[in-house]
């Protein structure tokens, strides 16, 4: 199984790529899709608490199930306006 | 014309005020936001904003109706710029009409609160000697909290 996560901002510059292509595992959550990309960039690591997130354009909690082909995004602290 | 938006087109605010007025309406407020040219005690060159469009509409969506549900009868449009903006050029416009001139200042001001709280959007900013993300609130509309005090600064 395959989701799509999506990076923003300095998430984005971190990860060098606005869009990955990720497979996940039967029991996958947006925490657990997070912390293996965390792993694979540790740069990532120090926004564990301050990241929101969202599955499909919809904001969405850690503990979110995701399933195959889902886009699953990481969005850092926000400063529009 | 939709009145939820997320563009590169430079922005018309004329055009967001005809599109919210009706007949009943006695007043229209509006807002213009624009790139600085300082910011941090630097000197800023220009700005490149990016964001979640599909997910920046909803929330947009989702802070007209919070409006909707405090300041009844106010209609509200709000469109925000992305790409490169220079310096004096408007990266966000806002208008809120209604028919009491309290209730349209005040659904304005609410509305650009809540932009910044929990649109996710970023500017990313050029300044003499480097480029720096700029982070600010952590997006939550769940948050009651920052609801709360983006209602409190829209009525002080």
């Amino acid at each position: 199984m395959r989701v799509t996560v999506r990076l923003f901002a300095r998430l984005r510059d971190i990860a060098g790529a606005p869009e990955l292509a990720r497979e996940i595992g039967p029991d996958a959550t947006i925490g657990s899709v997070w912390r293996d990309l965390a792993r694979d960039f540790p740069e990532l690591a120090p926004y564990a608490r301050s990241i929101s997130t969202a599955v499909n354009a919809d904001y969405a909690r850690m503990d979110r199930a995701v399933r195959d082909g889902d886009e699953v995004a990481f969005l850092p602290p926000v400063s529009g306006g | 014309m939709r009145l939820l938006a997320v563009g590169r087109e430079p922005l018309e605010l004329n055009t967001l005020v005809a599109a919210v007025t009706q007949g009943s309406d006695g007043a229209v407020a509006s807002f213009l936001g624009v790139v600085r040219n300082h910011n941090a005690g630097r000197s800023v060159r220009y700005l490149e904003y990016e964001g979640y469009e599909p997910l920046a509409v909803k929330i947009f969506d989702r802070i007209a109706g919070e409006a909707r549900d405090r300041w009844p009868g106010v209609r509200i449009a709000i469109h925000h710029r992305l790409g490169r903006l220079q310096i004096g050029e408007a990266s966000v416009a806002i208008a809120a009409a209604s028919p009491h001139r309290a209730d349209a200042f005040a659904a304005c001001r609410y509305a650009i609160e809540r932009v910044k709280q929990i649109a996710p959007i970023w500017k990313h900013e050029f300044f003499d000697g480097g480029d720096v993300w700029i982070e600010g609130a952590v997006a939550n509309p769940d948050d009651e909290q920052a609801r709360a005090e983006a209602e409190r600064v829209a009525c002080a």
